[in-house]
Parts: C-alpha cells; structure tokens; sequence
C-alpha cells in the first residue's frame, strides 16, 4: 500500500495556477478543500448524488466527487470563489441573495455553478430547461421554488451585460 | 469515502495504454469517464491496484456519421452525444444520452466506459442493444469488432481481456420506415432507473409490424432481449390486443431482484407499462412524426 507514489496535480483554479503532490486516489473535491485551501466547494453526500461538490472544469460542470484529482491536471476549474469579482458578487450570487434561493446555504457553492453553466449555454431557459439544468443539485430546505426565481432573475439580469 | 490505494498511469496513445496493462497484469483497470468506476471504488466494491487513465489520450471522443452508420469514440461524453446533430439522426440514442442521471454525470461519462462498465443498471446497454450495434475492441493482438449482444456477457462483465480496452462504438442507422425509443423510469435524475425499455421498430404499411427488438434494463444481471415478446408484434398488427400480449410476455422475461428501487414485482410491472409506452412512441417515430421522450422522474 505504500509503494503507490504520489502524483503531481497542476491545475488553473479560478484563473490562479496552484499545484500539489496527492496521492493519486485525493478525490477533487478535497484536492481543492484541503491542499488548495479552497473551501468553498462542499462535500454533500460524497456518493455522485447531490451535487453540492459541483465545480466547472474545462467549461463543463462536474461532481467533484466523483473524480480523482490526477484525471483533472492541466485543467481549467472555476469554483465558487471565482465568481465574485473584485469584491462585487456574481449576477447569480446576488440573484439568489435577492430571492431567496438559499436556506442553510450548504448546496448553494454547486447550484450557483449549475446556474452559471444553463445560462452560459441557455441565457433564455424555459421552466424545463431550468428543472434539468438543475436536476443535478440537491436542497433539502427551500423546496426549489426560490431557487427558480432566483435563476430566472439571474438570466434576465445577465441579459443586461 | 476513499478508494483503496492504486497507481495512477497515465498513456498517451492506446499503444501506450495497451502496453500498460500488459505490463501491470490483472490488477489493473481502465478508466475513462469515471462516473460508474468512482463510486464502485469508493464503496471498496472495486479494488484495482493500478488505474490506467485514458482520458488524455487525443483523437477518442470524436463522432462520425460515416454512410449509414454512427460512430462514437470511446471517450464521447453523453452530453455530446445528447447535443450532436449527428447522434440525432438516431431519436433512441438521444432519449438514453439526454436520459443518463443528470447534467454534471452526462458531462463527464462516456458510452465507451457505460459499456465497458456493463453495470446492469447501465442506460446504454439498453439502448443500443435494440440497434445493430458493435463494440471496437483494441488489444495487443489488434482490434476485434463485437457486436453488443457478445460483448456484455453478465453484470460487470464483458468480453475485454485484461489488456485490451474499448476504443469506440458503432451503430448502424435504422432502415427508413424503422423507429425506436428508450424510456426509464427512475425516482429522481441523479440515480439509475427502476426500470427502462427500449423499442425498435420496423413498419410494413402503416400497422403491420416488419421487425421488433424489444429490449429490458435494470430488471436482470444485464439487460434482457425479450424475444417472445418480439414475436407478439413481428408480421402482426400493431393493435391493442397485439401490443399488450407484447407487454405480458415482456413482463415475463423480466427477471428483477427486489432492492431499494422497488420490489420485483412493482419492475415487472413497470417494465411491462414502459415497453407498452415505447412501442407506441416507436410507432409514431416509424411514421416520421416527432415525438420527444425519454427518462421520467419525479420533478421533471
């Protein structure tokens, strides 16, 4: 068990180099958590269910979880820490501020992220097209509904810019 | 929850990926999307010593429509498959990529890994086996071509030695006046299905049935062509009394286990009721008309 050797992971999270030697079976999630100090993505259900662990890597959403840091070198990651810019929240941050769209705020880093990717691809979405959009997140305290206002605002305010 | 300890490999051509399992023995497993591996590794189900990482491998998840065929790379994520236009030329592998768990799963998954996997819940093990399908199978011998129904042999099992792996998927595009769908039933996206069927179709006229392939997932260690209820359609009219004599004997052939996704009882019957649904989309696809369909779930 000892002869497996570590694995250098260099990534560009949220537009920073960072770099670390991990044993090669770190998941990303706590490759991110724990060796780059970036706490803001959570660990939910750490079984490929909830998707509070949602980060975008290379322009797609993944569950951080559900991949072993090595598989992610070179890549480009954007967590929750990269939306706000120069101190001034994201369009969807404050959008969810507005309405509502959080409670306790645990699956909030991964829904903000899913958020990003539906719109970036889809800025005008349907109440359809936002249900799967979201399919993938998991939260257990606001019944949705303000989370679908929140990402509806968020659109229409991303229309502005 | 952590895997056990494995070497990490990472090739840069099959040849190199090849030679690396030759070289690391039984042990070793080939990973792609990760999305049926991970979670297995974290519950200690698999315990390979050694993964070989094919994702950074070029040129393997492109896809052609070469005449009369589709062809995927091993490493085509389901959402590109599920936003190709080529892929759309087939409406039942679009219902299973647009299908597979949910956005964050499809984005990172792959049809070469779905199969390879041969998990019994898998969704692509379904679907493709009610097409003409082939695996393309790279080893140290060379490639070998195995059509789908050869190639998963039982739950977690294919025909793969343990030094060769899958390098792409080849489906043949249904004759015109053919249409097929693929339906699941699952409890909320993220999770595998309840149960899913999948139809294809071939009309002659407007009711008559030329040729049927009917095809049942997650209700056995793989899934499971029922043939008997093949026969209730083919050179028969599509009518009521027909299409449920398919759905009974679809039932039948239904071999579920009970487990937290419902008891085996309720997947016959949800099996009988979506090979019922399907063949009635199948229908409506094989006369041209658009119809769009695909996994259920509850908050859809």
């Amino acid at each position: 068990m000892s002869d497996v050797k570590n694995v250098l992971v260099r990534v560009r999270v949220n537009g920073e180099l960072r770099e670390a030697k991990v044993e090669p079976r770190t998941l990303l999630v706590d490759f991110l958590r724990e060796h780059l100090n970036l706490t803001g993505t959570h660990v939910g259900c750490d079984t490929t269910y909830c998707g509070a662990c949602t980060v975008i890597l290379n322009g797609r959403t993944v569950k951080s979880c559900t991949l072993f840091a090595p598989m992610a070198d070179g890549g480009d990651i954007t967590t929750v820490e990269g939306l706000a810019q120069d101190g001034k929240l994201h369009s969807i941050q404050e959008a969810f501020a507005e309405c509502h769209g959080l409670q306790c705020g645990y699956c909030t880093p991964g829904l903000l992220l899913s958020t990003l990717q539906l719109l970036k691809k889809t800025p005008k979405p349907t109440s359809e097209q936002i249900r799967k959009g979201i399919a993938g997140n998991t939260c257990r305290c606001t019944g949705y509904q303000n989370i679908f206002k929140s990402i509806r605002m968020a659109a229409t305010e991303m229309e502005k810019h | 929850m952590y895997a056990a300890p494995f070497s990490y490999h990472r090739p840069a051509s099959l040849q190199e990926a090849i030679k690396l399992l030759q070289d690391l023995g039984k042990e070793a497993r080939v990973i792609a999307g990760g999305q049926s591996l991970i979670p297995l590794m974290k519950m200690r189900m698999a315990r390979p010593a050694a993964l070989v990482d094919i994702n950074f491998i070029p040129g393997l998840s492109e896809i052609h429509a070469p005449k009369g065929e589709l062809r995927f790379g091993a490493l085509a994520r389901h959402a590109d498959i599920e936003n190709s236009e080529a892929a759309s030329a087939i409406p039942m592998v679009h219902d299973c990529a647009a299908g597979i768990a949910d956005v964050q799963v499809r984005n990172q998954g792959t049809i070469g890994g779905s199969l390879a996997e041969a998990d019994p819940s898998g969704d692509w093990g379904t679907a493709l086996l009610a097409l003409d399908t082939s695996v393309v199978c790279l080893g140290a011998k060379g490639q070998r071509i195995v059509p789908l129904e050869e190639f998963i042999k039982d739950a977690y099992t294919t025909v793969l030695a343990h030094d060769e792996l899958v390098t792409g998927v080849h489906i043949r595009v249904p004759a015109k006046g053919s249409g097929g769908a693929h339906l699941a039933f699952k409890r909320s996206a993220p999770v595998y299905p309840t149960a899913s069927a999948a139809v294809q179709l071939t009309l002659e006229g407007k009711d008559v049935c030329k040729d049927a392939r009917i095809v049942l997932g997650c209700v056995g260690l793989k899934a499971i062509r029922a043939k008997e209820a093949e026969a209730e359609l083919r050179g028969k009219a599509l009518n009521e009394k027909n299409i449920q004599a398919a759905a009974e004997a679809a039932r039948a052939a239904a071999e579920p286990q009970s487990d937290m996704r419902g008891s085996a009882d309720y997947k016959r019957v949800m099996v009988a009721t979506l090979v019922k649904r399907a063949i009635a989309i199948a229908v409506k696809r094989a006369r041209g008309e658009h119809v769009q369909t695909g996994h259920e779930y509850v908050g859809r």
